[in-house]
């Protein structure tokens, strides 16, 4: 018997078990959601890589693995935590375990009025008005199967709120932590960030896990800024090498919005990045970097989309990868101008490094420019490491894996240092450095 | 210090170096002169261990140490500092890490103990004077959108801070205009002591009325066809490379 249906039916057989588990969620319009996503979940399939965007992307390795949700209560050690912590920051703190807020790690500072950072669970208990707004806007789950199983099993997950004018100067740092010892979980984070005119915030999702186990992240993140709001948002994956992780990002920009995204990946054993944004008024900025070191047989694809509805608005992407053993990559990267975005400021670019005869790297950067009056270019490369700038390092008396460590760290360092915060970047230097060194 | 004997190096398959004998000796500055194609970057690129370049027969001894059995690194790490004909832009690394990882590496071979932010400031600072180099550029990327003369005068510092035993300047010269030629040459003459030796392959004589050498070789066609003293290189200077194409070279000199 197929077990790619085996595991869809059990979705939708065990839908009544996950409802009787929800005590109090289930009374609102989240609960409808969940059940339109659960009958759009049903008339889906998995992709194949016969589906165009799936074409590098098998993952039926990750169908194979038969994950489920689990009920059981997991705790980690604070001293896993505190690792986790960039030195010398002060921030809000709020930790996920097996996709569950846990309030015993969980950490907030003093926040200026209004602002909401906590369990999107409590949220839906609470019926917030914001929450019920947004929920579900943006990533939509008509189309596509992951965020369907998202929406259908919505239960826990980051809800950050932060009112018109309100600045929260100190990060707002978000860890995810699972831990699935034997068992094969799913985990399915559903962060919802909205942050209204005028207000600025800082926020780092933050994927890890203890031990090396096989478990499925499936996470979904919608974030709003609204006129005139700025959101830097990182995202850092350092996740287990068995383990398989799916995430969208969307994001709406209104009008003179200012969003940064980096993501930096160590990948899992299958790692699927989508990120849209969509500005969808005048005069909005986007940054969206990237940095991806992958090797042995990990698999990382990273799709992202710049939707540029509106003129007057600028983007820039940066995505770079380093790949070593039999590693595969794929980046697909679509820009979009529509006819009314004249003035359309938009650059995308990859490269890549393959430091093995056997990596290998899918790269597609697409524009689609519908507009005449705009400034737009991509490009990627592909190479391997500068043999004359290894030689003069070690024709310098630096041995070759500390200039091999020396050069990677360079190759990585303009999508690490525009990142604002010194101890994130701290915190990811020392990622970089421990993986090359 | 430093024997050449009977070496024949080239890349790809094509020799290049067709039988070089030189010997160097502490305290001693030697100028390797040559027509364009003659074999003199090649020469400075197997003496500094680039792997490309492939060892065809022949010996190198280094203080007693056959030095074509060392890596690049150990070279540089024994004392033998290359000075790029064309230094390699390394965007991303700090002309500061560089220095420092280099020093520290090499000092880590020698068993000594790594040096401290304060002492490694110091001597950065007091060997910057020499080639005139701004304290803005420590934080820059090593060479990265440096002009002609900055990268050679980069080259001068860092051998200033990692004061080999052994240089090898590979047309240090070329491309520089007077001041920045002065400027190198300073460096270069305030460097040299009576226990270091260097090797300045060039292919102009200008850059020998700043620097005297002891001594002064003609590579030509991969062999050292003529060896004197200073007075060899004017020689050179006044007549072109010609000549020695033409294989008059006894004849010019003796004149």
């Amino acid at each position: 018997m197929d077990k790619t249906i085996d595991i869809k039916d059990w979705y939708i057989s065990n839908f009544g078990e996950f409802e009787k588990r929800l005590n109090g969620g289930k009374e609102n319009s989240i609960h409808q959601k969940r059940k339109e996503a659960l009958s759009n979940f049903s008339k889906l399939d998995f992709p194949t890589i016969k589906d165009e965007e799936w074409k590098y992307t098998s993952i039926a390795p990750l169908l194979k693995n038969n994950f489920v949700p689990s009920y059981e209560k997991k705790n980690v050690s604070k001293e896993f935590v505190k690792s986790l912590l960039f030195d010398e920051m002060e921030h809000s703190l709020i930790v996920f375990i097996n996709g569950r807020y846990s309030a015993e790690n969980s950490v907030l500072l003093n926040l200026p009025e209004g602002v909401i950072i906590g369990s999107i669970a409590e949220e839906i208990k609470i019926k917030n008005e914001i929450l019920l707004k947004h929920f579900g806007k943006y990533a939509d789950h008509q189309n596509h199967i992951f965020t369907a199983l998202s929406t259908a099993y919505t239960e826990d997950g980051a809800f950050i709120y932060i009112p018109a004018g309100k600045i929260v100067e100190k990060p707002i740092h978000i860890i995810f932590i699972t831990d699935s010892g034997d068992e094969k979980i799913l985990t399915q984070p559903r962060n919802l960030f909205v942050a209204e005119k005028r207000s600025q915030v800082t926020i780092i999702e933050h994927y890890a896990c203890e031990e090396e186990s096989t478990y499925f992240t499936n996470a979904v993140t919608e974030i709003v800024t609204e006129e005139n709001a700025v959101v830097d948002h990182i995202k850092l994956q350092e996740e287990s090498k068995k383990a398989f992780h799916i995430a969208r990002m969307e994001v709406d920009q209104e009008r003179n919005s200012n969003f940064s995204s980096h993501l930096i990946s160590t990948g899992a054993d299958l790692t699927r990045n989508e990120f849209n944004a969509r500005f969808n008024d005048e005069g909005g900025e986007c940054t969206l970097n990237g940095l991806y070191m992958i090797d042995g047989t990990q698999l990382f694809d990273a799709h992202t989309l710049m939707d540029h509805a509106k003129p007057h608005c600028n983007s820039h992407e940066h995505y770079k990868g380093i790949l070593d053993d039999k590693s595969r990559g794929v980046f697909n990267g679509k820009v979009i101008v529509r006819q009314d975005a004249q003035k359309t400021n938009a650059f995308q670019e990859n490269n890549n490094i393959l430091l093995s005869d056997e990596s290998l790297i899918n790269t597609k950067p697409q524009l689609e420019i519908f507009a005449d009056d705009v400034k737009c270019s991509h490009g990627a490369t592909i190479g391997q490491m500068d043999d004359d700038a290894k030689f003069y390092l070690k024709s310098r008396g630096i041995g070759e894996e500390a200039s091999k460590g020396i050069l990677l760290h360079a190759f990585a360092s303009d999508v690490v240092t525009s990142i604002k915060i010194e101890s994130v970047r701290n915190y990811i230097e020392e990622i970089i450095t421990k993986k090359f060194n | 210090m430093l024997e050449i004997k009977n070496l024949h190096a080239g890349i790809e398959g094509n020799e290049i170096l067709k039988g070089i004998n030189l010997k160097v000796n502490a305290g001693e500055m030697h100028a390797i002169m040559g027509p364009n194609g003659s074999g003199k970057s090649t020469l400075a690129q197997v003496l500094a261990g680039r792997e490309e370049y492939e060892v065809i027969s022949g010996e190198v001894i280094y203080n007693g140490r056959n030095l074509l059995e060392l890596n690049t690194e150990d070279r540089a790490r024994e004392g033998i500092f290359l000075a790029f004909q064309y230094p390699v832009e390394i965007p991303g690394v700090s002309n500061t890490n560089l220095l420092k990882t280099a020093l520290n590496e090499i000092r880590k071979y020698r068993g000594e103990e790594e040096l401290d932010t304060i002492d490694f400031l110091s001597l950065i600072k007091e060997k910057m004077k020499l080639v005139e180099l701004d304290q803005k550029f420590l934080s820059r990327s090593v060479n990265e959108g440096f002009s002609g003369g900055e990268k050679k005068r980069n080259e001068i510092f860092q051998m200033a801070v990692m004061q080999p035993k052994l240089a090898i300047l590979d047309e240090t010269d070329s491309g520089l205009d007077i001041d920045a030629l002065k400027i190198v040459a300073n460096g270069v003459n305030k460097l040299r002591t009576k226990d270091n030796a260097t090797i300045l392959v060039t292919h102009y004589q200008r850059l020998l009325n700043y620097i005297v050498p002891d001594f002064v070789h003609v590579l030509y066609n991969g062999k050292i066809v003529k060896s004197g003293g200073k007075e060899l290189a004017l020689k050179l200077e006044e007549k072109g490379y010609d000549w020695v194409k033409n294989g008059k070279l006894e004849e010019v000199v003796n004149q």
